[in-house]
């Protein structure tokens, strides 16, 4: 399928969120599509090869929307005068971070859409917690720009919304036009799983604040907000790495090299499907379900609630390569 | 030292106010901590790590912290619900001793503490955080943040102490926040003031385990409890903790002989119910006795409530009417200038012991801690 027929041959977004950009691109079954690829080479010991996740990366692109050019989807999705904010989840250090390489590949991708390099901000909450995370730090300018919402800054005027009040990260409010969500594939030692809406708390002063209750409703709530889950055209989870038990922090004793990438268009279903995943992980290696350890990540279901997705494993399509 | 005005106080006003008062020569702040220094913006959290207080560790490099009843499981590198308290490795740290974000000369009243060295000045000081996320906080701008989002001063607790000093103040308010989350710090600097001869004040919410209260209480001299509301749901929905531990703190107060006041910030249809406030009053009268002074003041709308108007006169005098009633001794009305409700009255022959209009403070038939028409003995601390 070459771009004109793919741009031709999709009808509009009607999931949760009319983005920002372009809202021609999704069909309504990729709605409720969850795409994962795997390659078990491409990641030794937490480190990974730069050019087989960027192969791994191109065919998960392929396989999900359906395209034999994956710079189609980024050109569709995105346009030249968009500032694009790539939302990576560097919080536990070293080797549970959203790996450099997939980013790599993300904003490879960005820049052969005709996306200019200094319109793409590579962001998470502090600088301290992206360098811990091997990415080097760019103010912005020329080059693509990656830095902290402690140096990027807040806006200054309180947003309430439904049980949220916070100050919003400018990352996703005057900064950037679009999102694109790149968390990790892990356990939370409180809310249970930590996948893609959960990542936008970076984008918030305080997210300490919204932790009582397994995030419940607050992950849902705050992704339900415009400039959160409205601006994101794009979540990918990195599952080179899983950790199924005692996150977020790294644990070396449950945490391996997987050589995953997952991809949707519905925050929920995406989110659902990785809760499975670190499910069937933790029944492998004999640990009780999150249920079980009190901390069933109930917010998936209430953002089903809010009609931002579905969480029923029944009609999610899971497409695999 | 100019005294602030206003009855709100905000990140903004802090600054601005003392930002101001460092630019004159004759501040006792300059000699010690040049306002150059004062407002550069500390880089990370990580120079602030003090070892914490009161927590237990666990397996894999969690703690649990105790001291307060949120009682937060914390994993390695996170933070507990307070923002400032963070596990690194299995230890856990606060990140705000030695480093309030604000400090202010304010008067006493304005804490408020009405039975407690009236009419003098005292020195002030938070740090970010609290372990509450009230949703009507006056001062979420520097309670609801994370200490590397605003600036703090460097300030251990010896030369915390010798600024107040040089502020002629009598006495240290920790307020503005949370006291409880900069719990070491308080501790430390009580400890300080008290070698020098100053006292030391705890302004807060009273959301504190029981062990680390009793601990701290050395170094306290006064107490002022915010009672935000009389039910659970209230505690549950607008405060985001509960209201049982804040009860016990106050009967451990009272029992501990510690000077202890009130504060029940009035909200329009949420916690203003005549029936609420009485179950409240009878509820003192038992557990603490009738000379608990109960202050209820006017809200405001502020930070997530700033649809409600603000509390109705009418409805503040119910509240006094009905604590009279209840047969608690001194009982006032707070944030409405000029209302009578702010005096304080010789609960024997009813006359005027103390005329208060905002924070301007007469003393009336008032001498030596009595009532100069009846004799009667008025609780609290005045010298």
């Amino acid at each position: 399928m070459d771009r004109r027929r793919f741009i031709q041959g999709v009808s509009g977004l009607t999931g949760a969120f009319a983005v920002a950009g372009n809202t021609d691109l999704l069909s309504a079954s990729l709605k409720t599509r969850v795409s994962f690829v795997r390659d078990l080479f491409c990641i030794s010991s937490g480190l990974a090869d730069e050019n087989r996740v960027a192969s791994l990366f191109d065919r998960l692109i392929r396989i999900h929307y359906d395209v034999s050019d994956p710079a189609d989807v980024f050109a569709s999705l995105f346009n030249p005068h968009d500032r694009i904010g790539i939302k990576v989840n560097c919080l536990s250090g070293k080797r549970m971070s959203t790996h450099t390489a997939l980013v790599n590949a993300i904003t490879g991708n960005l820049i052969n859409a005709g996306i200019p390099a200094d319109n793409i901000v590579i962001w998470d909450r502090l600088n301290s917690d992206l360098r811990s995370g091997w990415f080097s730090l760019n103010p912005l300018g020329k080059q693509i720009a990656c830095a902290g919402c402690d140096v990027l800054g807040y806006e200054s005027n309180l947003t309430v919304h439904r049980s949220i009040g916070s100050l919003f990260a400018k990352a996703v409010t005057s900064l950037c036009t679009a999102t694109i969500n790149v968390p990790v594939l892990k356990d939370h030692g409180i809310v249970g799983v930590t996948l893609g809406m959960k990542n936008m708390f970076g984008a918030i002063h305080n997210p300490n604040k919204y932790h009582p209750n397994r995030g419940n409703p607050y992950v849902a709530d705050l992704y339900s907000h415009p400039d959160i889950g409205g601006k994101i055209r794009m979540t990918i989870i990195d599952a080179l790495e899983v950790q199924c038990q005692g996150g977020p922090p790294y644990q070396p004793d449950w945490c391996e090299d997987y050589g995953g990438l997952l991809i949707a268009d519905d925050p929920v279903a995406l989110d659902r499907y990785g809760w499975k995943m670190i499910e069937d992980m933790r029944f492998e290696k004999g640990l009780p379900s999150l249920k079980e350890a009190g901390r069933e990540p109930t917010y998936i279901h209430t953002a089903a609630e809010l009609d931002l997705g579905i969480d029923d494993l029944k009609k999610i399509e899971i497409r695999k390569s | 030292m100019s005294v602030p005005k206003n009855t709100h106080t905000d990140r903004r006003s802090f600054l601005k106010s003392t930002a101001a008062v460092c630019a004159l020569s004759a501040c006792p702040f300059s000699g010690i901590i040049p306002s150059s220094e004062a407002f550069e913006m500390l880089p990370e959290a990580e120079i602030f790590a003090h070892p914490a207080l009161h927590y237990e560790k666990l397996n894999n490099r969690q703690v649990k912290c105790t001291l307060c009843p949120r009682e937060c499981i914390v994993d390695d590198m996170e933070r507990g619900y307070c923002g400032v308290r963070e596990n690194r490795g299995g230890d856990y740290f606060t990140l705000v001793w030695g480093r309030p974000c604000t400090l202010n000369v304010d008067p006493v009243e304005k804490k408020p503490l009405f039975h407690y060295l009236p009419g003098t000045e005292i020195f002030s000081l938070a740090t970010v955080g609290c372990n509450v996320n009230c949703n009507f906080c006056q001062n979420w701008q520097i309670s609801q943040i994370r200490p590397e989002q605003e600036r703090s001063y460097d300030a251990p607790p010896d030369k915390l102490v010798q600024l107040a000093i040089r502020s002629e103040t009598k006495a240290i308010a920790h307020t503005y926040t949370e006291p409880v989350v900069f719990y070491e710090y308080v501790k430390d600097i009580g400890e300080e003031a008290h070698k020098r001869g100053l006292k030391n004040t705890f302004i807060s919410n009273g959301y504190i385990n029981k062990q680390a209260l009793i601990e701290l209480l050395p170094y306290l001299d006064a107490v002022k409890i915010d009672l935000k509301a009389f039910t659970e749901k209230f505690y549950n929905d607008l405060v985001v903790g509960e209201l049982q531990p804040v009860l016990d703190t106050l009967i451990t107060l009272v029992n501990a002989g510690m000077w202890t006041e009130i504060v029940y910030l009035v909200i329009p249809t949420h916690n203003d119910s005549e029936s609420e406030i009485r179950a409240m009053s009878k509820w003192i009268i038992k557990e603490l006795g009738a000379n608990v002074p109960l202050h209820f003041s006017r809200f405001h709308p502020q930070y997530m409530l700033k649809t409600l108007p603000p509390t109705p006169i009418k409805t503040l005098e119910m509240a006094r009417k009905t604590a009279l009633e209840e047969g608690i001794n001194y009982v006032y009305i707070g944030n409405v200038p000029g209302n009578p409700g702010e005096n304080t009255y010789c609960p024997s022959c009813h006359k005027v012991l103390i005329h208060r209009r905002g924070y301007r403070v007469e003393f009336e038939g008032f001498e030596k801690g009595s009532c100069t028409s009846c004799g009667t003995i008025i609780p609290g601390i005045w010298e």
